[in-house]
């Protein structure tokens, strides 16, 4: 059964209890302690170690609704989007990173041997290798709790259910229902980012999509992600005829030699 | 809320959810505001004039209850002849007395027994009140707290619209209210308000206090607090106090619920005295040391710097970050004989003697620091068990899991063992002063391999039981004058009914209905909400469907409803007390407020205010201008402590510190940070101490997003990374625009991540009524780059240019003259009695 | 796997038998993938415990093994925060589990500029005799105009918002019976 997380920024409080909680739960070192001056994003980005990040966007824009002069603060939980077409799972060479019983992508760190093509092969840049042992980490999106029917930590810990966890079916539902009635309030910024393969080709949809308040590019998400290996058969293709007609080329061209020293 | 209280917040965002309206209004736009409905920044320390001008607002286009008020409150009182309001006289009441700088506090009493019911009448509390605030106009809004008066007609609207019979609103605060030199006056305008909408008794309504610490409302309730003893009875004064009669004459009030006081007292002494405590010697009441004054917080770290303190023991807290005016608290713990300090990491304040901006500027060696000094580890809340009391009056049970770590130990089996080591030091003793030690009840079951107390005994102690055969009451109401019951708070009397621990009950949420009544217990009597008989009519009725929670039933003839009815259960809507009646009899059917010697809600507080009997607006101690409102510039009793190491900027308008200073707490610390800054996942989120600054601020002063940044008080200078923000704006006041710096305040000389505090700019200065210390509304300069420490001003120095000493100008031509209730080392023993 | 027979384990027929082809799902899965349980599910006992933060009162479950906490998580059943915690509510198994709990008691002696390090007991008789020795010396019994004091302001305390109710309730009766009245905590800040 697909599972995946809806993840409502338009309720999000920023509190970063998504970035604990997985950290808890995953065991995970902080990621350096260092002031950025970004608002009160000091975790900067996803990473290896870091597999939620909450980001402050501070925007001389009102927001719909609110009565608070041209300003308005957008928070927003990152994490993993376990992709319908996973770049990372299709680079990976070592059947480290799987898809699972539960429709997301998870790395097997036991297998991994941290060559780093799942780096490039993500078009959010996610998975990402830790410094101290050379592995590639990444949100499992709790896979050790959904084996026992756990929700992940984040979703659990979330105070406002801006994280939302269930089944993919249902989440769709509930956040079609939810922008409807964010635009019927008035809200018509509100839409649904890699909700499905319409709405995102080049990932074929997020199985951890989300509701956004403005331009992708202001929550630092690629506005039309595709994933690299999407092109691969296309590429392999194209690489087929180029290498037969160089073939063609040469043949012709020894031939022609030939008629020619013939001749 | 948002910030602090990150998942109480998520029923207001249910309520959102569901149509409610959010209105923030702080100085900053926060995690709150980001999803709030409105958002109104207002300068801090100006709530007085925000919350009269919505006084004015409710009683000028009649947007009160009116039969909640005229019932429910004291606004049809008439107030004695001779009263004269700050309207008067200038920012001052009647009753001033001018060479003890403080109040008479009988010059605001009411006629005993007049009323209009009309609420007509000029010497009315309602009449007396709308011309109080009749000047909290809109405008003067806009002019005082730089709220602009479009926003904040829509913000009085939303709110006289969501009040009413069929709506309610509630209030929620924290210590932006509190840490001011008015504070206690703040939530009293803020009751006026809600009291006028019949906001309060009400589900939905109320005025909810956010508080910080896991059981800080169980501190006050079981108070570590000078003033008082379990359950808010009163600590002796030493003056008046003299004997249990005379204490009884004096605290314990006539009328309404508290005329049950005296049970509770003889009930506390015998749980502390058990046997030795007799009506013959007035239940051991001499035993109880007396108060002279003020023994609070900053009063004893005034003592501890003149050495008339020796020893202290700081318990979970860490005062050299957390308190205000650092030098100051370091200073007395300098000249400590020794300290004792009980936590779970190595914090600041056990190694004051190591590390402080002292020695970083060389006044101070270690080696000339005499203190002795005991750390102690701390047991977490993992390996103890107990109770901690929520901000909602709920108690919750902790189990325990496991047992703490190496020599780490609960406070319990501290102070218990402690308590046996002094016990058998004493033994012996014929020294009448020990008794009071000796004859202390300290038999308390041990259990485990660390003899542990047990925590559930001392439940049963604090809940009360009948001495006879030691069973627990089930209340406060089995409680006996005559020496027959024990109990160690009253109001906590029933979370140990029928021998159980009602504090360990968790009945799932989802089993139960809104209220959820069987999680826990709340006190009084497991009530969810204070005053609840005000959600019914006078005739006992729910004022709406919507919004009932309790209500009289004339079948059964006793209150009934969700909630547990916050009234006498069987006392009919129709009762009024017989003329000469005593104690609680004098409670009629229609006085919701019980615990008030009325039962009314007070709009006038005819007493128990120190500065008058309606807040009123007057600035900080300092401020950036004068007060707009009267001549009178600050509060007239506010506490302050004069001293060298304690300067003060001018009034108003100091050019050398021209700034508007607040400082406040983030989600991702907690407080002094004991319990954050050690956390490498907490510390990583928020990993330095910085400055938020608007953008107007950072271009005029030079700031870069990211650099070092000074800011300057006459206490101290310390230095933080700039925040360059457009959530920080400048407040338009008056005519004048003035910049505010934002100052988280979590961090110290220790941890995983370190930073400069705060609270070294803060100055000693107390509200009188509670002597609370002011945080929210300073003034302050702020410079680019750091200041190497040599060249920071000391508290008592003037390195710095254009830091001085204190300077005390006249403030206003009616600013009385006087001591303005200084406390001094020299007057610690003084008679403010 | 090792006690199958060795065709059925055989790759490509692991992959059509689960309709694998790629080998992206279940046939690569890892023996430790394929034994991958929560934690806490292996636990001995699950302690109901609140958080130590703020005064929300936020129910925490504590999950213990081997008498060791292994993970605390928000309680589903609480009225109050229905199993959610915030960052720091998060970061309490950091808390009570984490190094920087300090677990030995310290000693400073008068001007020495290191601690070190006594044993429990003895510290606390010291401590004991301490209090004796401030309050016998400033004890007041009377003030000067002859009502009673019966008190010594030589000792101060601060904290209890942290603290148990049980706890707060000792301390106020213990230093009530030894005469300290400078009891005072966060609730007063």
């Amino acid at each position: 059964m697909p599972k995946g997380f809806f993840t409502d920024t338009s309720i999000c409080i920023g509190c970063k209890a998504c970035e604990v909680a997985c950290k808890q739960w995953n065991q995970l070192p902080e990621d350096g302690f260092f002031f950025s001056g970004m608002s009160y994003d000091n975790t900067m980005q996803l990473d290896a170690s870091t597999w939620r990040h909450v980001s402050f966007i501070e925007r001389p824009v009102a927001l719909s609704g609110q009565d608070a002069g041209a300003f308005s603060w957008l928070m927003s939980s990152d994490v993993c989007k376990h992709c319908q077409r996973a770049g990372c799972l299709e680079n990976c060479p070592t059947g480290a990173i799987i898809r699972t019983e539960f429709d997301t992508v998870y790395v097997q760190p036991d297998i991994c041997n941290g060559c780093g093509y799942c780096v490039v092969g993500c078009p959010f840049g996610v998975i990402n290798r830790r410094e101290e042992d050379g592995r590639a980490w990444k949100c499992t999106l709790c896979y050790d709790r959904l084996t026992d029917g756990m929700t992940p930590a984040c979703a659990k810990a979330c105070p406002t259910a801006s994280i939302q966890f269930g089944e993919l079916e249902d989440l769709h539902r509930d956040a079609h229902a939810r922008v409807e009635r964010l635009q019927a309030a008035g809200v018509k910024e509100a839409y649904l980012y890699g909700v499905d393969k319409d709405n995102q080709p080049g990932t074929e949809g997020l199985n951890a999509f989300f509701l956004l308040l403005d331009q992708p590019e202001v929550y630092n998400l690629p506005p039309d992600p595709v994933v690299p290996t999407k092109k691969a058969a296309e590429s392999w293709r194209a690489m087929f005829y180029t290498a037969l007609g160089a073939a063609a080329v040469a043949m012709a061209a020894v031939i022609a030699t030939r008629g020619e020293r013939a001749r | 809320m948002a910030e602090n209280h990150p998942v109480g917040f998520q029923w207001v965002m249910k309520a959102k959810e569901r149509g409610a309206k959010i209105i923030h209004v702080d100085p900053r736009f926060t995690r709150t505001s980001a999803v709030a409905d409105i958002h109104a920044a207002i300068r801090p320390g100006t709530d007085i004039a925000f919350l009269g001008g919505l006084i004015r607002f409710i009683l000028e286009n009649g947007r009160h209850f009116p039969e909640y008020v005229l019932n429910y409150t004291n606004a049809a009182m008439i107030v004695n002849d001779g009263f004269q309001d700050t309207e008067d006289l200038d920012g001052l009441f009647s009753g001033w007395d001018k060479d003890k700088a403080e109040y008479n506090l009988d010059a605001w009493k009411l006629a005993s027994g007049g009323r209009d019911l009309t609420l007509q009448d000029p010497k009315c509390v309602f009449q007396i009140l709308k011309r109080h605030y009749q000047r909290y106009t809109p405008e003067m809004v806009y002019e005082v707290c730089g709220i602009p008066p479009e926003k904040f007609l829509l913000i009085a609207e939303t709110l006289c619209a969501n009040s009413g019979r069929e709506r309610t609103s509630a209030f929620c605060y924290a210590v932006g209210w509190t840490h001011h030199l008015t504070g206690a006056q703040i939530i009293r305008a803020a009751s006026i308000v809600q009291t006028l909408l019949g906001n309060i008794g009400r589900p939905g309504g109320g005025i909810l206090a956010l508080r910080g610490h896991a059981s800080i409302q169980g501190s006050t309730d079981i108070p570590t607090l000078f003033n008082l003893f379990p359950g808010y009875l009163a600590m002796p004064r030493a003056k008046q106090d003299t004997d249990f009669e005379a204490y009884c004459k004096n605290e314990i009030g006539e009328t309404g619920w508290w005329g049950e006081g005296k049970k509770y007292l003889v009930s506390m002494l015998k749980a502390w005295y058990g046997e030795k405590a007799t009506a013959e010697n007035g239940w051991a009441f001499d035993y109880i040391p007396r108060l002279t004054g003020d023994h609070s917080h900053m009063t004893s770290v005034v003592n501890m710097i003149d050495r008339t303190v020796k020893g202290y023991f700081v318990v979970g807290e860490n005062p050299t970050v957390g308190s205000p005016h650092g030098a100051m608290q370091r200073e007395g713990l300098r000249n400590l004989e020794w300290l004792v300090v009980r936590d779970l990491a190595m914090i600041e304040t056990a190694e004051f003697w190591k590390v402080s901006p002292e020695h970083a500027r060389g006044e101070v060696r270690t080696a000339d620091i005499a203190t002795e000094v005991f750390f102690f580890p701390a047991a977490a809340h993992t390996e103890k068990e107990g109770s901690f009391t929520n901000t909602q009056r709920l108690l919750q049970w902790r189990h325990k899991a496991i047992e703490p770590p190496g020599d780490a130990r609960s406070e319990l089996h501290f102070f218990f063992h402690l308590g046996k080591r002094l016990r058998e030091l004493y033994a012996g003793s014929t020294d009448p002063k020990d008794r009071a030690l000796l004859d202390l009840t300290w038999d308390y079951p041990t259990e485990g391999r660390y003899e542990d107390p047990s925590a559930e005994a001392v439940l049963k102690e604090i809940n009360g039981f009948t001495i006879a055969d030691g069973r627990a009451v089930k209340g406060f109401t089995d409680l006996k004058e005559d020496g027959s019951t024990a109990c160690g708070c009253w109001i906590y009397s029933g979370v140990y009914a029928h021998s159980e621990n009602q504090a360990a009950r968790r009945k799932p949420a989802s089993q139960q209905d809104w209220v959820a009544a069987e999680w826990g217990w709340a006190w009084p009597t497991n009530r969810r909400i204070l005053y609840n008989r005000a959600s019914a009519d006078p005739e006992g009725k729910p004022w709406s469907e919507r919004k009932k929670v309790v209500w009289w039933d004339e079948d059964k003839l006793k209150w009934t409803g969700f909630d547990v009815p916050d009234f006498i259960e069987t006392l009919p809507p129709s009762h009024r007390p017989a003329p000469g009646a005593k104690g609680k009899e004098t409670i009629s059917g229609i006085d919701p407020f019980i615990m008030q010697p009325d039962g009314k809600a007070w709009l006038f507080s005819p007493k128990g205010m120190l500065e008058g009997p309606l807040p009123v607006h007057y600035e900080a101690l300092e401020s950036v201008v004068r007060n707009a409102l009267y001549g009178q510039q600050c509060n007239p009793v506010r506490i302050d402590y004069d001293r060298a190491q304690n300067p003060m900027h001018r009034p108003y308008d100091d050019q050398r510190f021209p700034y508007l200073l607040t400082t406040y707490r983030l989600t991702e610390h907690h407080t002094a940070g004991g319990m954050s800054r050690w956390l490498s996942w907490l510390s990583e989120l928020q990993p330095e101490m910085f400055c938020e600054v608007s953008v107007d601020l950072a271009a005029e002063k030079g700031l870069r997003n990211g650099d070092w940044a000074t800011i300057v008080t006459a206490r101290a200078a310390i230095e933080a990374r700039v925040l360059v923000t457009e959530r920080i704006v400048p407040l338009r006041i008056g005519k004048r625009t003035f910049q505010q710096i934002g100052l988280p305040y979590h961090w110290g000389s220790s941890g995983l991540v370190r930073g400069d505090s705060a609270n070294e700019l803060s100055a000693l200065a107390a509200d009188p009524n509670v002597s609370i210390m002011n945080s929210k509304a300073h003034t302050a300069n702020i410079e680019p780059g750091r200041v190497a420490w040599r060249l920071r001003p000391k508290p008592n120095g003037n390195r710095l240019p254009g830091v001085g000493l204190r300077d005390l100008p006249s403030v206003g031509q009616n600013r009385p003259e006087g001591k303005h209730h200084v406390i001094t080392s020299r007057d610690k023993q003084g008679d403010q009695t | 796997m090792i006690d199958k027979p060795f065709l059925s384990t055989w790759p490509l027929l692991n992959q059509i038998r689960n309709r694998d082809l790629l080998a992206l799902g279940h046939t690569a899965k890892s023996g430790r993938t394929q034994q991958l349980q929560p934690r806490t599910k292996t636990a001995d006992r699950v302690v109901k415990s609140i958080c130590p933060y703020c005064a929300v009162g936020c129910g925490q479950n504590v999950y213990v093994k081997n008498d060791r906490i292994i993970d605390i998580e928000g309680d589903p059943d609480s009225p109050i925060s229905a199993g959610r915690l915030c960052p720091k509510g998060s970061a309490s198994f950091q808390l009570v589990t984490g190094n920087q709990r300090a677990q030995k008691v310290l000693y400073r002696r008068p001007h020495a500029t290191e601690w070190e390090t006594i044993p429990l007991d003895r510290a606390m008789d010291m401590v004991a005799d301490r209090v004796k020795a401030a309050r016998d010396a400033n004890w007041q019994d009377k003030h000067e105009e002859g009502h009673p004091l019966h008190r010594t302001l030589s000792m101060a305390h601060l904290g209890g918002a942290t603290l148990d109710n049980e706890e707060n309730y000792l301390i106020k009766k213990l230093f009530c019976g030894l005469g300290i009245v400078q009891v005072e905590n966060q609730a007063r800040i």
